[in-house]
């Protein structure tokens, strides 16, 4: 029997993880309606961008310090090249469409971004460990972590405080709240609302890339990285509701949780714990747990 | 009762399959099964389709069948085509008739997502039994047609024939099905839903029925696809397979009983060719090939041949 330090901070940090992967694709449910499979591309994108660069960074012996910011930088790259690219150049044209249609049109971009990633990269793995060794360890109940998951958590913080700041308290945060309750009134008020879905897209987009790039040093960087990810992540913001922001942070805890007790006690049931999680909230709580009410459809 | 046009065309396939498949080599003979297993779950996500529902977890009761016919190989020795198609459809029609209590009531994207949710706790279930070979699966022992094993040089086409009689009959009694009153409720659920509740139909049951025949037809194509393949594996049930069965339904469209087979070929030629000209990329030629289906087709290959027709 485990103790309940370790689980907990376990826990913890597979939560954090988990937000920073999946709060993206609760960000663009809520304002595009669009349940996005390339979510998972990006995620694999930016695991791509940042293993390779900060592999090259090392290489030439700049400061390894500097190596958080390389993985930052990454993930923006990868995600300015493609995102507003398939946002502008295929997406709007589809928002008339069936919200399954649409989700089908990004599987289609998801298929062929796998391919792509393994045009660029190649099909051999990237190992870059630096930046998870660099900053030594520390122990909890005689379990030894890396600091480095600190800044997971710390990330996942700083972005939850971050989105909900912008959100609630900036002129920009207001509008985006009125494109998201009527887009159509906005539009009619004179808001941009084609800006912010390709605002709201990148910036999606970005927090998927954001996710893969420091997941990179934890991992080995393989093809195929992003698919686990994107149904993990539809998981987390069904179970808090698609498209509520702290309906994501509540879906990451508790899954992040579920998984953590699953499996220092039980390992073989940890998928099946996760995803009966995810069934059971459908089954009372359609809407997920802070998912709103919807009328029915006449 | 006269035989109509559809009808005509399963029996003119069925000849075909049956004449033509003396000519065919082995491989497109393989690709030709495997084209009727998935056909028959497209079929299934047809019935759901017309009635507004995409199911993300239809790779539930594929892997559900196939794992049935992988475990009476493994508790009876028995490898017989026919039982394992039947016992495969019987289990996942079974687990459908429970789930369908709970699913029949979602609509749109939840239901998508609930059944996705259901497959993958089948797939988190499967991957770790240690009884059924967890992620590296099993193989099949030798498939027998009536109890007899057709010689090496024969049994692709025998399997292949077997399949389309049974596919191809599955087609046939979906047809009839779409017939009746219950299975015309389908369209009128998608267009409005509370009409159909006026009339004094009820929604509820139209779907659950829907959703079970689906199942069925899945689990017979998962039975059909594991023996065919010869091994099986929890990648079965994983959601990509979910996301390929409602490509081949949406590429095929909901025009008729015949659409996913041919729908379900086609996806198998472009898989084939594409895999063949680049391994490396063969998802993003299937990924372009979605993209033109839902942009140029957005009702399907089948539609090309209505249009041709009306012209």
């Amino acid at each position: 029997m485990s103790q309940i330090g370790p689980v907990l901070v376990d826990g913890v940090i597979y939560s954090a993880w988990l937000f920073i992967a999946a709060v993206g694709l609760t960000l663009v449910y809520g304002v595009m309606k669009i349940l996005n499979v390339t979510h998972g591309s990006f995620y694999a994108l930016g695991a791509y961008a940042g293993a390779s660069l900060t592999g090259a960074w090392l290489a030439r012996g700049y400061p390894p310090m500097l190596s958080y910011a390389v993985l930052l930088g990454g993930a923006l790259l990868v995600t300015l090249v493609f995102a507003p690219a398939i946002e502008r150049g295929l997406l709007r044209f589809m928002y008339a469409k069936d919200e399954v249609v649409i989700l089908l049109v990004t599987y289609a971009l998801f298929l062929i971004l796998e391919d792509t990633i393994k045009l660029i990269w190649g099909v051999n793995p990237y190992f870059v460990a630096e930046p998870y060794a660099l900053l030594g360890s520390f122990e909890v109940g005689g379990l030894r972590y890396p600091t480095y998951n600190l800044i997971l958590v710390g990330l996942a913080l700083a972005l939850s405080a971050g989105l909900a700041w912008v959100l609630h308290s900036t002129r920009v945060g207001k509008l985006l709240l009125a494109v998201i309750h009527d887009p159509e009134m906005s539009r009619a008020l004179g808001v941009n609302v084609d800006r912010f879905y390709l605002v709201t897209f990148t910036l999606g987009s970005l927090l998927a890339a954001l996710g893969g790039s420091f997941t990179a040093p934890t991992v080995s960087v393989v093809p195929g990285l992003g698919v686990d990810v994107i149904v993990l992540s539809f998981a987390v913001v069904v179970i808090g509701g698609l498209g509520s922001l702290p309906g994501a942070a509540l879906g990451a805890v508790i899954v992040g949780l579920v998984r953590s007790v699953s499996v220092h006690y039980l390992p073989q049931v940890e998928l099946f714990v996760i995803y009966s999680v995810m069934a059971l909230v459908l089954a009372f709580r359609p809407r997920g747990l802070f998912g709103l009410a919807e009328p029915r459809k006449i | 009762m006269k035989p109509d046009r559809t009808s005509l065309l399963l029996g003119a396939i069925l000849a075909a399959v049956v004449l033509g498949g003396l000519a065919l080599p082995q491989w497109t003979l393989f690709i030709l099964t495997v084209a009727f297993a998935q056909g028959l779950v497209v079929l299934g996500l047809m019935l759901l389709q017309r009635a507004g529902l995409v199911s993300f977890g239809q790779a539930l009761f594929y892997c559900i069948g196939a794992y049935t016919a992988g475990g009476l190989g493994r508790a009876f020795g028995t490898g017989d085509l026919f039982v394992q198609m039947a016992a495969g459809a019987a289990a996942a029609a079974l687990v459908a008739l429970m789930l369908g209590f709970l699913l029949a009531r979602y609509r749109g994207i939840f239901f998508g997502l609930l059944s996705l949710a259901l497959s993958m706790i089948f797939y988190g279930l499967i991957v770790k039994s240690e009884a059924l070979g967890s992620t590296d699966g099993m193989n099949l022992v030798k498939s027998t047609l009536f109890g007899v094993r057709p010689d090496a040089g024969w049994v692709r086409y025998a399997m292949a024939v077997a399949a389309a009689c049974v596919a191809l009959g599955a087609a046939l009694l979906t047809h009839r099905y779409l017939r009746t009153p219950l299975g015309r409720l389908g369209p009128a659920i998608k267009d409005n839903e509370i009409r159909v509740e006026y009339m004094g139909a009820s929604v509820r049951y139209a779907i659950h029925v829907n959703y079970v025949i689906a199942a069925t037809l899945a689990g017979a194509g998962g039975a059909l696809a594991a023996t065919t393949v010869g091994h099986i594996d929890p990648e079965m049930a994983y959601w990509t397979t979910s996301g390929e069965f409602v490509f081949i339904a949406i590429l095929s469209g909901a025009g008729s009983v015949v659409a996913p087979f041919f729908g379900a070929l086609v996806f198998g030629a472009i898989h084939t060719i594409a895999y063949d000209l680049s391994p490396n990329t063969w998802q993003m030629s299937m990924g372009a090939a979605l993209l033109l289906a839902i942009v140029f087709l957005p009702d399907g290959l089948w539609s090309l041949f209505l249009r041709r027709k009306a012209a």
